[in-house]
This record gives C-alpha cells, structure tokens and sequence, in this order.
C-alpha cells in the first residue's frame, strides 16, 4: 500500500504527463501482477462502487478525535476533500504495516461492500491501525468509491506499451471497456498480440474538436461534409456472427437498454457502425433528458414496442469501421461514408438510419442552417474532412472532424452567494451562486437561478475570494451571502422550469464567461429575460 | 475594554497608541515587522530593537523609533506596556498592556515549536488574549520541523545529483532565515533572493548563525544552476530571473508554508513539491496558548476567527468576541480587487509568513 500510497500522491503532485508515464512504468515494471492489476483498474475508471462508508468515516472520526461537527465541516470546506479531511484529524498511528495493494482493496475496501455497520466500523478502525497519515487519506478515496487521479486512460495505455513493449493502438482497444482487476486480466493486456482479440470490444471512438476561431478558415467548402451534431449517445453498434453489441463512448455496454436496436440490427456479421442512439418522436429527436431517462432504467423494458408509443430509440449510424471483419479506419471519411450508404441503403427498419449529409455550397449557407439547429433539435454542425481518416480519440486524423456547436445562451447575472470548491479549490470560495433580479414586486428583489464555478482564471479567482470574504452578509457554514454587488457574464446550454432555485429555472452546463466589473447589480438581468429563453413548449 | 478597533486599527485610549495600526497615526505599539502589521508613515514606533532594525531596512533609514527591551515595561497614559518573545520572525513580539486591575496580551503572530532563528515563545499570563488564528482549524498539525528539513534537504540532493536546481519559495523576512538555518549548505551552493539580503543582514546582526549565501544574481548563476538550491519569494515563480538558474535538467520548485499541510493549495500553486513549515501557531498550539495564558476573554483575529472563536466558546467554555481584520470592508464594488495583499493572497486569510 506504500508504494501505491507513493505513486498516487506522486501522479497527483505532477502536471507533465511524461513524468506520469514514467511513474506508472516504474511502478507496473516491479509491481506483483495482482497489484498492477487494480492500479490499471483504478486509473481507467474501474473504481469499487462507494461502500456507503462515508458517514461512517466522519462519524468514526468524530467520536475518535471529539471534535464537534460543525467544527469538521468548516474542515471539510477549507480541505476540500473529505478523506482528506479525516485523514488530516486523526492522530498519527503508534505503528503502520505494509500490506500489498491488493490485500488492502480484498480485506479493507470490497469487505466493507454489504457488511453490517458494526462490521464496517470494525474494518475501518483496524485499516486506521495500520495505515500511515498518507495512505488513511488513499484508503478513504478507495472507500468512498470517488478514487481519481489526474491521469488519462491514454498515460495507463503509454505506460502498458512500454511495459509491454507493444504498440498503443492495440493497447488503447484493449483497455476499451471496464478493466477487471484480475491478473490474468493484466497479463493479457500486456500480452503478444493474437488474431481476433478484439470482436467483443468497439474501436477507440475518434474525437471531434471544438471549432477554433472562424469557419473560413477551414479552407474549400468542398473538403468537408456538414452533417447534424445529436444531441444523443455516441455509441458504436458491433455485429458478430452470432452477437450484437451497443457500447456508449463512455465504453459501457448498453444494449440491453435498446433491445429494438438490437434487434433492428440485421447485417452481416463483422460490422462495426459508429453512431448516434437518439430517441425519437414525432417532431424529430426528443431531448437528451428524456434519453437519459430510458438510459437510466437498467432493466430492459420488454420487447412490446409499443410501451413507447412513438417515441422509439434509433441509431443514426454516420461512419463504418469494419465491414466484413475488415478494419476500415484508415481510409478516407469519404470512402468508408460511401461503404455505410451501400449498407443501409435498403434497410428494412427505420430504427437504423443513416445520419444525413448536409449540402452546402458556401460558409455562409452552412452558418444559417447552424443558427436554425435548435429548432431541429440538434446541438449545431459536425463538419468531417473528406479525406481524414478516422483516429484515435483526439489524436490522428488531425482535424479531421470538427463540433460547430450553437452559441450558448448568455446573460448577466448577480453574485448573492458562494461556497469554497473542492480540490485545488479549496477554502477558495468558487461555487458561485447567481440570480437575476424578479421585478413582479416592488421592490425588485434577486432570484437565483444557477450556480456555476468555471470559467474564471487564476487571478480572478483569488481576487473574487477575498472579496467575497470582505463582502459577506451572511453564513451558514461555509456558505456565504455576499452584497449583492458583483455582475458577471453566465454561458448556459439549455434552460426549463425547476423547483431547485428560487427563480423556478434551472440552466444546463452554466458558466462564467466574463466578470462584469463595469456593470452595477443593478443593470443585471432579470427573471422576465430568463424567462424568455425557455423553449416555446415550456414557456 | 482596553483596546477597541478603529479604521486606522486597534487604539488603545487609556495609553493613547495604535497597536499594528493600519494607517499612519501619531504613535504606534508593533509586535513585528511584517507588512500587514507595521506601516509605514507613523510618528513614532515602539517595538523591540530587532524589529525596528527590519522596518529601516525595509521603509526608512530615519524611521523614528524606540527600541524596548524583552519584559522592561514603559509607562504609556495609564497603561504600562511591555513586549515579550512571539517567536514567529527575529525580533516579533507579543504586546501586555496592564491597566488598573486588567491585563490584556496582542499576541501579534506566533509559534510555539522550537526555532533556532528567533526569540523562543514565552506564554503571558493575562485576562484577555487576542490572538492570531492564521490556521485556526485542527486539519492544521505541523510535522515536527525537524523532519521537514531532513526531506527539504534530500529533496535538494536528489535534485543536484539530477541537474535540476532547487528553488524554495517563502517569505523573504523570517520564513526565509528559517529555512537558510535548516538547509545543509554540504549539498551545494545556497543563493537568494535580493529581498532577502537586507533581512539576512539583520538577523547575522542579531548573532544568528545563517550558512554563506550567494546573492541570487547574472555573477552567480553559473554557480547555483544545477547543483544549487535558491531561496526567494513566490513572486519570483515564472520571472525571467528564475529561468536564468536553470539547471540542465530545468528546475524544481518547493513552496514552503503551513498552507502545503492541505493538498489542494499544494495544487493550486503548481509547484513541483509542498513543505509543510510553518512561523504560526498550528491548532494544538493555539489551543494550548489559550489555556496556558489563563484568560476569561479571548478575542481572535487575522484568519479562521469566526471558527476558532466558535471552538473556544463553546468548547472551553470562555467568552470570545472577534476583532475585525484589515480588509473587511474596504473594497468598493467597482474594484474589487484590493491593492497591496498580504502574504498568500489569499484573502483575510494572510500569509503563513506576515
């Protein structure tokens, strides 16, 4: 657990990725495979589920150190972290053993999973026996189930094919998926390549960037292909010989969520399509709220269609990766798209569809049918290079798929309130929270409607916390009322109706664009602007 | 009571002075010379002799002073003030004034661990404490300093034997003595800062024993590249006269501060190590000062004070009030950022070093 202990804290306390993948490689190189096996586990994602520990952390913590609990959540605010916390208030331990990383997750962390309160309490007192201040702290996040450390699914690839000695592409596909924190599982991503080991697992999915400045500057029209950025579930649809399989983006297995996809999916075997999962009604897509929804109920619904009446789930399928078995990666967008058009040319089912391309002779043109993509139901513009081929995340095929998102909406909005952030932001107040003024009364009084803590720079930042220190009217423990006096600028991606601010408003992805020291609170916003912007069905 | 807060800072009237004002006033009482607590500007000081020392070398040669010796009591208006050892920076002092049957102690800021660079702290029987509560929350537990300079020092070999020079931020008055006492000048050269020199010349002045420096500069860059460890302050981090020190394999950076204690400042700063060192009191030290100095009254000031206060009244059962800090208040809207910050800027909250 001390060499584990040493490598978190050491991946935490570096920012070059270089350095990570060098730190990972010394410790895969001389760590017994049961061990590597769940550091690659944890750094892909493959964390333990929270053990439900965490009140039991902080009341065990209490009890032992007799702190009252304001007392700790004033800690709790200022670290930012609650593992950190308790592991900062315990007294240091008499002695510390060093057990090996996978006896500590076997007996310390998965024992704690569906035991008794009493037995958890028992667990966690004897781990504090033999952890040191560093590795209580590990231990907690290990715990608690929210164990992250900076470091990217790419880097534990890098390190792999190092340690390996094998090429990165193969590492990268065969990490797709939840990693199980198995030796023989280790031993096998770092194996010899052998034919056919991929059919189950999708390709590493290509990444499309952000639109960068202006669209002029793409170059020819003619290069590029425009097409509807969905608003859905990026997944890729894998049919086998005697399989079919839906897995997301976020590489997990969701087919059994979309039985009719599976069951619309009727082509031969070695065809990976790679596509949107949207839901479907009479107006066209439906939002990703209510796709999230099906999502969200794991348990299939029954194959009686019907039970969605017209809202069925499709596939937009727009890129082919392998077509009889064969991987069709590095040729051209423009070929592979001519491959998926034959395919799906006659398809029975209209649950599989392909994404259409959008014509277009000038920028210009492709600019009005951007600004018109929300009453369409889309998120704006994809724009594909003809000639690109289709990379690895966000490598390869070097600009060859760019987002041309809608411009999110903005408005001015009042600082009333903030709390300190977490991690690298701790005890500095970051969680803003905005509102807008409500001028039904009089007089006009401030509404909130959102809470966002992105988006300023450092400076800012630390400037805006000590005013926010020397502003506060209120507390209520590490919430501040502040003046009302600071008006920043608030990017938000979508708006509806929600008891959750007083406004009776909640936006999506609110953001801090710009700090407005040149407006008084008094020229912010107001509620009947907000209001506005609500989509003509909910308005 | 004996000292009330005013815009220009805590002002005694029984004794006429300012203890730390703020802003200029006819006389002041100053527990140290870190910036958040002497100003400049000020008729006339009282403070101990190795603290007006520092405030000449920083503000003015002509500075009007008088110096008081550790414990000798002067006779202020009604008041009989004496200073006695705070052992935060050479020379820093805690402020008892008695008046009639009262006896009130400023504890300025303080340290209780052991400091070979300053005066040892000495507890101030009173009824009324005021104390700093820069880490007023028990999350704050310094590691013995000992055991911070033992890694300080292998951190610095394990960078020179890399070719990497080694840089430790701090304060360039008190924190940085401090750290030059610890380090092992066996492993290579030492350079610092140009705001070190004056400080450091006060502090061999005083008789305390600080390893040859280099003066951090274009002559002694090729001496300290590589092999050197250079102490200067936070604000030389990313300056073109830091990248004249690189090393062949770059540099490393170390902040050292009480606030490294929590990860997430460690982030925040982007160095390359945090050392957990600090000149205030941590929670176990201002818990015990409160008790030791047997006061009915405890006021808390500069840091966690809404919290410590908390603690204190409710936990030990004594009556605590807080006093307001310097900058409460005094932003207008329009420019919310404050000029001149003390220490971590990082708000009320001053730096662990002023």
């Amino acid at each position: 657990m001390k060499r584990f202990t040493d490598l978190y804290l050491a991946l935490d306390g570096t920012n070059s990725t270089a350095e990570k993948t060098m730190l990972l490689v010394r410790y895969l190189d001389s760590a017994p495979d049961s061990d590597a096996a769940w550091v690659v586990a944890l750094l892909t994602g493959n964390r333990p589920k929270g053990t439900g520990a965490t009140g039991i952390l902080r009341d065990l913590c209490l009890r032992h150190t007799g702190h009252p609990r304001w007392l700790f959540d004033e800690c709790r605010a200022a670290v930012g972290d609650l593992s950190e916390t308790v592991a900062l208030l315990l007294p240091a331990p008499d002695s510390a053993t060093d057990e090996p990383l996978h006896v500590v997750m076997r007996d310390r962390v998965l024992a704690l999973v569906g035991a008794s309160v009493a037995s958890r309490e028992r667990i966690i007192l004897e781990a504090w026996s033999v952890l040191d201040a560093d590795s209580r702290l590990v231990y907690h996040k290990l715990v608690r189930g929210g164990f992250r450390v900076g470091v990217q699914r790419k880097t534990v690839a890098k390190a792999l094919a190092t340690v390996g000695g094998l090429d990165l592409d193969l590492v990268v596909h065969r990490l797709v998926g939840r990693f199980r924190p198995d030796p023989a599982e280790y031993r096998r991503l770092i194996a010899a390549p052998a034919p056919g080991e991929h059919l189950d697992r999708p390709y590493p999915f290509f990444l499309a960037r952000g639109l960068d400045g202006d669209v002029d500057a793409l170059g020819v029209p003619g290069a590029w292909t425009a097409e509807e950025k969905w608003d859905g579930i990026r997944a890729q649809l894998i049919v086998r010989r005697d399989s079919v399989r839906l897995w997301s983006r976020g590489e997990e297995s969701i087919g059994a969520g979309f039985p009719e996809l599976l069951a619309a999916a009727r082509l031969p075997p070695g065809t990976v399509l790679d596509g949107e999962v949207l839901l479907w009604g009479d107006a066209g897509p439906r939002s990703f709220f209510e796709l999230q929804r099906r999502l969200n109920r794991r348990v299939a619904p029954t194959p009686q269609l019907s039970l969605f009446g017209e809202e069925s789930a499709r596939f937009i399928a727009y890129d082919i990766l392998e077509s009889d078995g064969e991987d069709l990666r590095s040729e051209s967008f423009e070929s592979r798209r001519g491959r998926l058009e034959r395919l799906l040319a006659d398809h029975p089912s209209k649950a599989l569809a392909v994404s259409p391309i959008i014509p277009f002779a000038e920028w210009s043109e492709l600019a009005a049918i951007r600004a018109a993509s929300v009453e369409r139901g889309t998120e704006g513009l994809m724009l594909k290079r003809r000639d690109s081929i289709y990379g690895v995340g966000r490598t390869g095929g070097e600009g060859g798929w760019i987002k041309w998102k809608v411009d999110p909406f903005t408005l001015d909005a009042v600082l009333v309130g903030a709390q300190p952030g977490s991690g690298r932001r701790a005890n500095l107040h970051t969680d803003c929270t905005f509102a807008v003024w409500d001028r039904r009364e009089e007089p006009a009084r401030l509404v909130t409607f959102a809470k966002a803590y992105s988006g300023l720079d450092r400076t800012e930042i630390e400037s805006l916390d000590r005013w926010i220190r020397a502003n506060t009217t209120g507390r209520r423990g590490p919430f501040r009322e502040v003046r009302p006096a600071q008006v920043f600028e608030i990017a938000f991606e979508g708006i509806q109706r929600s008891s959750r601010h007083r406004s009776g408003l909640a936006v999506r992805f609110p953001r801090i664009l710009r700090w407005r020291t040149d407006k008084p609170a008094s020229e912010a916003d107001d509620l009947e602007s907000l209001a506005g912007l609500l989509p003509a069905s909910e308005g | 009571m004996l000292l009330e807060p005013t815009a220009e800072g805590l002002w005694c009237e029984a004794g006429g002075f300012h203890v730390d004002p703020w802003r200029p006033v006819p006389l002041a009482v100053v527990t140290h010379a870190h910036a958040d607590h002497a100003t400049p500007g000020c008729g006339r000081y009282l403070a101990t002799e190795r603290t007006l020392d520092v405030m000449r070398v920083r503000f003015s040669k002509d500075l009007e002073g008088t110096p008081i010796d550790w414990s000798e009591p002067v006779d202020l208006g009604r008041c009989r003030v004496s200073l006695h050892p705070a052992g935060h920076v050479l020379g820093s002092a805690q402020i008892r004034i008695e008046c009639d049957d009262e006896v009130l102690c400023v504890t300025g800021d303080y340290k209780r661990e052991a400091d070979p660079t300053v005066e040892p702290y000495e507890v101030v029987p009173c009824d009324t404490l005021l104390t700093e509560s820069t880490f007023g929350l028990p999350v704050y537990r310094w590691p013995d300093p000992r055991a911070v300079f033992g890694r300080m020092n292998a951190w610095w070999r394990e960078n020179a034997a890399a070719g990497r020079t080694t840089v430790f931020l701090s304060y360039a008055f008190g924190k940085a003595q401090r750290i030059l006492a610890g380090l092992d000048p066996s492993i290579g050269p030492i350079g610092v800062h140009g705001s070190l020199v004056g400080p450091n010349s006060v502090y061999t002045r005083a008789g305390i024993e600080l390893p040859d420096v280099l003066r951090a500069d274009a002559d002694s860059a090729a001496t300290l590249a590589g092999g050197g460890a250079i102490v200067c302050p936070p604000s030389a981090t990313g300056t073109p006269w830091i990248r004249r020190f690189n090393g062949p394999e770059g540099v490393r950076m170390g902040f050292v501060s009480g606030w490294m204690q929590v990860r997430g400042r460690r982030r925040w700063r982007a160095v390359d190590r945090g050392f957990v060192l600090s000149d205030h009191a941590d929670w176990d030290g201002l818990i015990s000062t409160i008790r030791e100095c047997g006061a009915s009254r405890v006021g808390v000031t500069h840091g966690s004070s809404e919290v410590l206060a908390r603690y204190v009244r409710e936990m030990m059962g004594l009556e605590t009030f807080v006093v307001p800090t310097r900058y409460v208040g005094e932003s207008p809207p329009t420019s919310p950022v404050p000029a001149d910050l003390p220490g971590d800027g990082r708000g009320e909250v001053p730096g662990d070093g002023p």
